[in-house]
């Protein structure tokens, strides 16, 4: 009964997200603001009874119910429990009941939370929010209910894609569906002011912790889903412009601008209109990216869940919510005030540069990402774009974008020179020059951008601790920390990618048991091959010991699985992390005379990247907190002084 | 700000909307064409795979009359639904070649003994590096060769009962 109470769960929460779009448009449009009590109530039982029903699905998984289609096609009942759970949007149909779970409990969240808009714009922005669950209750209703029975029921289920089964893609998907939730509700927000013509530095407050929260769990998602490709694919690169990292990019880079231009509109009112462009733009990029994902109109490296009938689906919602809201902007956008002026040379004038280099840069990744989709529709040919295109175009813009990212901060508001601002980056720019001369000096072939890109991180780890200089560090908002972590972590993110790229030592060897083998610094020792077994899979493992110099010698096994369920193999990479670099060593194939295929290599740095990420959402979450906080006291100092009156 | 500047974002999501839709009614071609059609088979040299049937190489397929090159596999199950095809084109004078991808003799000898055996000889092929360089993707997969050793038709997936009477006539027409 469990998937019948899950399909009515669902049923019902699809039913309030109806009444609570009707609550607003009625109320709306004959101006009758009673009903608009109703509607956070409403919004909160929406919430709870969709999480409600993912709940149930997760349950049928844990159960391994192989009743449910769904558990079938994507469980089998030997796996870790863990992976039983992941299972569970481990596929397309659970994907987009997680999705709208998180959009349910996020307007709950509204609904419970919010308090800085006015009503009106409040219910015309959870009157958004449920036009948008409407079209995915009805996709999951009508094109892919995750609930289906199966009969007969089969002793076992056929298994989860072995690609997926591992801890950092089971946590992956959800991470970054909250952050492209997160962008649905800064969207249902933009819309909301658009139709209340509502936007100001109030509208921007509340907006705020949404961006900041969803930028946060996206950051943190691309990192996670980077770093896993990097260890379980097994190919030792980081990023490949595959479209599916692509989909999950544009959207990063759309929020990291709507992230600083909602801060001009919060702190000065300025950059209205192109706030609200922005809001729209993120989730737009979300849902495209979703599509793109799911429809398998793009072939990419993981590809899954292809079906153009389903596509077809998301491509209406698509047009009808993106196209709907972009015809909003284009109609109402006229109507709402401009904001403050500024000078050129100030921290607004920053700002402005940021959100057009990032644009640009998010203008090339989405075209680098669809041009081979308009050449095939265009002529019979198929073409791929590939890293060149997209390094060499977006590595310039990324580079200067980081310049300015380091000079933001020491400006004024409103107005500044440009001579102050010289003495206040004197040092970083000394910096960035001697490392770029020391560079020249002491490598060899390096690529211009990942020198530019060495160099650069030298200056703006400096930089970025700048607008500390000279302040009372107990009275610096926790914000401005999180500004600093943030953009420090840039800086570390940027040494990990420049020294991966240029000082990366690799080797290909076919190595009989015993061989000894030099990377860099490292002694690399073939000792056995053995045969292996999992819970679900067998292995032949190789076993190598490794060491770095005349230290301690360390062991490691690369794998080949071979997994039962699903006739498929996976090469598990063993790595060797040590302060300044990552060994990095697969196991591939023999020959007919016994040797093992071998791929070794040394990344100095390589780690930065991650850790680089990790510390950007953490300087995203100490900004939300702060905010979030400042927000708290000032109601309360307000309550207080009302109280006192 | 200009005022037709606002619709600039609907027109770059139209022209979005336009490639994805053409994108996703344009039917799926996936069978991946060799680029080996109208040229000769690559050198290669098979080992036997079973021990009754002989070994294969380029020089058994350049013999002045058509023939068929079959890839197969114990372990693929369409290769089970494609047996009775290739017996009733061997029934019909068709010289059927053989090249088993990463097998192993026994599990070829067992398939062959319960599915038949339409083959005249029979290489094995272990880790498909022929099959590789014939630029076929996949198991089972069928080329026409003519009488000059030079392929010219490539059939991908299961031969079914409908394909019987088309591959007869690209025989008769390549010899």
């Amino acid at each position: 009964m469990i998937a019948e109470a899950g399909l009515i769960a669902l049923w019902l929460a699809a039913s309030m997200a109806f009444l609570q779009f009707a609550i607003c448009a009625i109320g709306l449009v004959k101006g009758q603001e009673e009903f608009f009590t109703a509607i956070r109530p409403v919004a909160i039982a929406q919430g709870v009874l969709v999480a409600l029903s993912f709940l149930l699905l997760v349950w049928l998984f844990v159960r391994s119910d192989m009743s449910v289609k769904l558990v079938v096609a994507n469980s089998v009942a030997i796996k870790p429990l863990i992976y039983k759970i992941s299972g569970a949007w481990g596929n397309h149909e659970g994907s987009m009941l997680l999705w709208i779970a998180i959009m349910g409990v996020a307007g709950a969240c509204i609904g419970i939370f919010e308090r800085n808009l006015k009503t009106k714009t409040l219910v015309a922005t959870l009157g958004a929010q449920a036009f948008i669950s409407i079209g995915f209750y009805a996709y999951l209703l009508i094109a892919s209910n995750p609930f289906e029975r199966i009969f007969p029921v089969p002793a076992d289920g056929q298994g989860l894609n072995p690609l997926l089964q591992d801890i950092g893609l089971a946590l992956h998907p959800p991470t970054l569906y909250v952050g492209y939730v997160g962008l649905s509700i800064a969207f249902s927000f933009a819309v909301g002011a658009m139709i209340t013509r509502d936007v100001g530095p109030e509208f921007a407050k509340a907006m705020r912790p949404w961006v900041l929260g969803a930028w946060v769990f996206l950051t943190l998602g691309i990192t996670a889903g980077s770093y896993w490709a990097y260890y379980e694919l097994g190919w030792g690169g980081w990023w490949f412009w595959d479209p599916v990292e692509n989909a999950s990019l544009m959207p990063w880079l759309a929020a990291t601008a709507l992230l600083h231009s909602v801060t001009v509109l919060a702190t000065r009112d300025g950059l209205r209109a192109w706030t609200l462009m922005l809001a729209v733009v993120a989730f737009s990029m979300s849902m495209i990216g979703t599509f793109l994902v799911r429809s398998g109109v793009l072939t990419s490296v993981h590809a899954f869940a292809v079906d153009p009938e389903r596509g077809s689906f998301i491509l209406a919602l698509l047009a009808l919510y993106i196209g709907g809201a972009m015809a909003l902007f284009a109609l109402r956008v006229g109507s709402v005030k401009e904001g403050s002026q500024f000078e050129p040379v100030s921290r607004e004038g920053a700002l402005v540069a940021n959100n057009l280099l990032l644009s640009a840069i998010l203008g090339i990744v989405f075209i680098g990402t669809l041009y081979p989709l308009f050449v095939e529709g265009m002529s019979d040919e198929m073409i791929s774009v590939g890293p060149p295109y997209f390094n060499l175009a977006t590595g310039p813009i990324a580079l200067i974008l980081v310049a300015i990212m380091a000079a933001g901060p020491l400006l004024r508001w409103r107005r500044d020179s440009a001579k102050a601002l010289m003495n206040r980056i004197s040092i970083p720019v000394f910096l960035t020059a001697a490392a770029l001369f020391a560079l020249v000096l002491f490598t060899t072939s390096m690529s211009v951008l990942s020198l530019l890109g060495l160099a650069l991180a030298a200056g703006i780890a400096v930089a970025s601790f700048a607008p500390l200089w000279k302040r009372n560090l107990r009275r610096t908002p926790m914000h401005t920390y999180g500004m600093i972590i943030a953009h420090f972590g840039i800086a570390v993110a940027l040494v990990g990618m420049a020294s991966e790229t240029s000082f990366t030592e690799e080797k290909l060897v076919a190595a009989t048991p015993g061989d000894e083998i030099m990377v860099n610094k490292w002694k690399i020792k073939f000792e056995a091959i053995e045969p292996v077994a999992g819970p679900n899979w067998t292995a032949l493992e190789a076993r190598v010991t490794a060491q770095y110099e005349n230290e301690a010698i360390h062991e490691i096994a690369p794998q080949n699985r071979m997994f039962a369920s699903a006739q498929m193999q996976t090469s598990e990479a063993a790595l060797l992390t040590r302060w300044n670099g990552q060994l990095y060593v697969v196991l591939g194939d023999s020959d007919d005379q016994g040797r093992w295929q071998l791929r070794i290599w040394w990344k100095p740095f390589v780690t930065l990247i991650w850790y680089g990420g990790v510390l950007i959402a953490l300087g995203g979450l100490l900004a939300m907190i702060g905010r979030l906080r400042r927000a708290g006291r000032q109601k309360k100092q307000r309550a207080y002084a009302e109280a006192m009156i | 700000m200009n005022r037709w500047l606002l619709w600039v974002p609907l027109v770059v999501f139209g022209i979005f909307f336009a490639v994805v839709a053409a994108g996703l009614i344009r039917p799926k071609d996936n069978i991946i064409e060799s680029k080996m059609i109208g040229k000769p088979i690559p050198e290669f040299s098979l080992p036997a795979a079973v021990e009754q049937r002989p070994a294969l190489s380029v020089a058994d397929l350049a013999t002045g009359k058509p023939q068929l090159l079959n890839i197969f596999a114990s372990w693929c199950v369409p290769c089970i639904a494609e047996a009775p095809q290739l017996l009733e084109l061997e029934r019909a004078g068709v010289q059927i070649n053989g090249i088993a991808s990463r097998d192993t003799p026994q599990d070829i000898a067992n398939f062959l003994n319960r599915w038949g055996n339409p083959y005249v000889r029979i290489g094995t092929d272990v880790r498909s590096v022929v099959q590789l360089e014939l630029g076929s993707s996949g198991v089972p997969e069928t080329f026409v060769i003519d009488g000059n050793g030079i392929i010219v038709h490539q059939h991908v997936g299961d031969i079914r009962k409908e394909d019987v009477p088309e591959l007869l006539e690209i025989l008769e027409n390549a010899g």
